[in-house]
């Protein structure tokens, strides 16, 4: 057996090992851990929701630290379809965000272009058996039958997981919503569209707020639309949201009912050097994200991923460029459309590592401390169980050496738009189209 | 700018030019380029028939490419019509137009639009427009710069065909009662056929040299668009006649 070596903790250095490698039936649309890391719930474009438990270290196996396996999967949404323009909603989940366990049982929020849901997914273990009006199928006896009474009793049988829908929230929506957050009261939360925010209580399915409505009076001076929305993690006052602009709005909602003059207004000057047709639409706000600390905002942009401090206004603290090279090549992003994708980004568990996807397959992790970042891979051609993942390099000009890639071989197809981060370890979870990696890192 | 990195220089030196603008024989003008998006970014808001409603985030970032575009052309004076034989280009600009105006005038003589004909109202027959366009439209003062350019009346209907395409996102019953219904009406269904994400692979651009870029899939290509002409023709001799 070799000598077991102390790898230093450094992110940029970590090794990540793949763990799972899952092929759900569908394109994923959305993943998320729950605030306590055990639990993994992705949505598919076929609207089914898999939740995957992460398993109870055994003292046996200290060197394998628990892995995730299939816990639950349900149908979460149906594709429906709208009598009145004639159109299908889809029912591709957009996202998922976890309510805070408070009991036994787990709940989370699922949506689809028009519809929020609460699901509650909870175990059972035990059945009652020994009914006096039942018998043992579940038919009715009759009760001329009966002779003597028995007091049923619960015995054990197989774990068996349930989900249930518990509230619908429909009806609210005229845009397509593209974001939930729950607030920090527990009490409610909030669905996002493309033109309006409104505010939800978790018991009250037929009424919502609306707090911000961006929607012009004609419809011919639309310019700007809604692209995220987020709840501070702390202030459950706060929250922000981000457009197509490059802005970012932070909101106070006791200011007024409708929050439509934001308290504070985010946005980088234009840098004139850079200017092309396509700078609008590069700088457009794919996803907002408070970090844990609740002290700063990330965003990411077609090109970039970016940092602010709520105190300042003016400009980013920190910029980190995704995939620069590709900047050349807008023009042809714009044809084939990879120009409008939805990149999604993530902050780790300390706040101190940001992630986000990229194409042919590839992420990326930006610490902010050292100011060192790492591409990585997520396929299953370069991943075997417990591989270690290797640090990927693309080729912009001159010279490729031999493990690089050049910008003109990537894999536009192949896009990792959805990644997310343990709440406290270092354990990632990345979709690659199909395909469900998580890594975690390399116990020594 | 349009593209970063673009030079002009003769054939002889494309060796020097790396990546994706290697083997590009000729490097077009800055203005054939802007041409060449904007015509890629009307046929990207073309009005197809979708079973989905568009993305409203990436038309409006379209939108308000074309509207840039749009207003350089017009601080350039170059709003006007292109080389007589660019067969490629003009009917593309009547796309829009065509549509706006079919679907007006389908809705002014009381035919609802179905589900079914969806894919017939595309594209529209440039010979039968001149009538429609008198008929329909009224004349908007601003277009005047470019209509005085262009001979041809649809050429200056651009700015006002994007302004239709947005207009008809408005309510058209701001007294109904509940906020909730106000925005689903007929306006907005007939809408959905004007703004859309279905794109179009547009004719191979000056960034064509990129490879490994997947071709976008798309329910209608080029190639049925025409052959749903002559049956359009039809429809609008029909429509045009009553």
């Amino acid at each position: 057996m070799s000598v077991i070596k102390t790898y230093q903790r450094k992110p940029y250095q970590r090794k990540w090992i793949l763990t799972l490698d899952c092929e759900p039936a569908d394109i994923i649309s959305t993943v998320e851990f729950n605030h306590t890391g055990e639990l993994l719930a992705t949505g598919d474009k076929g609207g089914r929701v898999v939740i995957f438990q992460r398993e109870q270290e055994s003292k046996n196996q200290v060197h394998r630290r628990g892995e995730y396996n299939v816990y639950s999967t349900f149908q979460s949404h149906e594709p429906e379809f709208d009598y009145l323009k004639s159109l299908e909603i889809e029912e591709k989940i957009n996202k998922i965000r976890w309510l805070p366990q408070q009991n036994a049982a787990y709940f989370l929020l699922s949506t689809n272009d028009k519809t929020v849901k609460l699901w509650k997914v909870s175990e059972r273990d035990k059945r009652p058996e020994g009914y006096n009006l039942k018998d043992e199928e579940g038919r009715l006896r009759d009760p001329a039958t009966i002779t003597t009474l028995r007091v049923p009793v619960l015995r054990p049988m197989d774990l068996m997981v349930e989900a249930t829908p518990r509230r619908v929230f429909a009806n609210a929506h005229t845009y397509h919503i593209n974001s939930i957050s729950v607030n920090s009261d527990y009490e409610t939360y909030m669905s996002a569209d493309d033109l309006r925010i409104n505010l939800w209580n978790f018991e009250i399915t037929n009424q919502s707020f609306n707090i911000v409505d961006i929607k012009p009076a004609n419809m011919e001076e639309l310019t700007e639309v809604i692209t995220a929305a987020e709840f501070h993690p702390h202030h459950c006052n706060t929250f922000v949201y981000s457009s197509s602009k490059g802005t970012i709005r932070l909101c106070d909602m006791r200011a007024s009912a409708l929050c439509d003059r934001h308290t504070k207004f985010f946005e980088e000057p234009e840098d004139p050097s850079n200017r092309s047709f396509f700078s609008e639409i590069i700088s457009s706000i794919s996803d907002v994200k408070f970090s844990h600390s609740g002290r700063y905002i990330m965003t990411r942009d077609y090109l970039t991923v970016k940092v602010w401090d709520l105190n300042m206004e003016n400009r980013p603290i920190e910029t980190y460029q995704v995939h620069d090279y590709l900047r050349s090549k807008l023009c042809s992003l714009y044809e084939n459309d990879c120009i409008f994708d939805k990149f999604e980004c993530v902050w780790n568990g300390s706040d101190s590592v940001i992630m986000t996807g990229s194409y042919n397959n590839f992420f990326r992790m930006f610490d902010r401390n050292t100011k060192r970042d790492v591409t990585l891979e997520a396929s299953r051609e370069n991943s075997k169980p417990r591989a270690i993942l290797k640090p990927r390099k693309v080729c912009v000009g001159g010279k490729r050496r031999k493990d690089e890639i050049s910008v003109d071989s990537l894999d536009f197809s192949k896009k990792i738009l959805h990644t997310a981060w343990h709440p406290s370890e270092n354990i990632i979870a990345v979709a690659a189209t199909n395909n469900l990696y998580i890594f975690q890192d390399k116990v020594n | 700018m349009f593209a970063r990195g673009l030079k002009r220089k003769c054939a002889d030196h494309e060796e020097d030019m790396g990546g994706a603008l290697a083997g590009f024989r000729a490097v077009p003008s800055y203005s054939l380029q802007r041409q060449s998006l904007l015509d890629m970014s009307l046929v990207k808001l073309q009005l197809c028939h979708m079973l989905v409603e568009p993305n409203l985030c990436r038309s409006v970032l379209i939108a308000n490419t074309v509207r840039q575009i749009q207003e350089e052309m017009t601080q350039d004076g170059t709003w006007r019509v292109a080389a007589p034989q660019s067969t490629g280009r003009a009917p593309l600009d009547r796309l829009v137009s065509t549509e706006i105006l079919c679907r007006s005038m389908r809705e002014q003589d009381g035919v609802h639009p179905a589900p079914g004909m969806g894919d017939d109202h595309v594209l529209g027959p440039g010979s039968e427009l001149s009538t429609v366009t008198s008929a329909q439209t009224p004349r908007d003062p601003q277009n005047s710069v470019w209509e005085m350019d262009s001979p041809r009346e649809n050429r200056g209907n651009f700015q006002k065909s994007l302004d239709q395409i947005f207009e008809t996102l408005e309510t058209r019953n701001p007294s109904s009662a509940e906020e909730l219904f106000s925005d689903m009406d007929s306006s907005y269904y007939d809408l959905d056929t004007v703004l859309t994400g279905v794109v179009s692979r547009a004719e191979p651009g000056p960034c064509d040299g990129l490879q490994g870029l997947p071709p976008v899939a798309t329910p209608a290509s080029s190639s049925s668009c025409k052959s749903d002409l002559g049956e359009l023709d039809h429809v609008m001799e029909i429509l045009v006649e009553t």
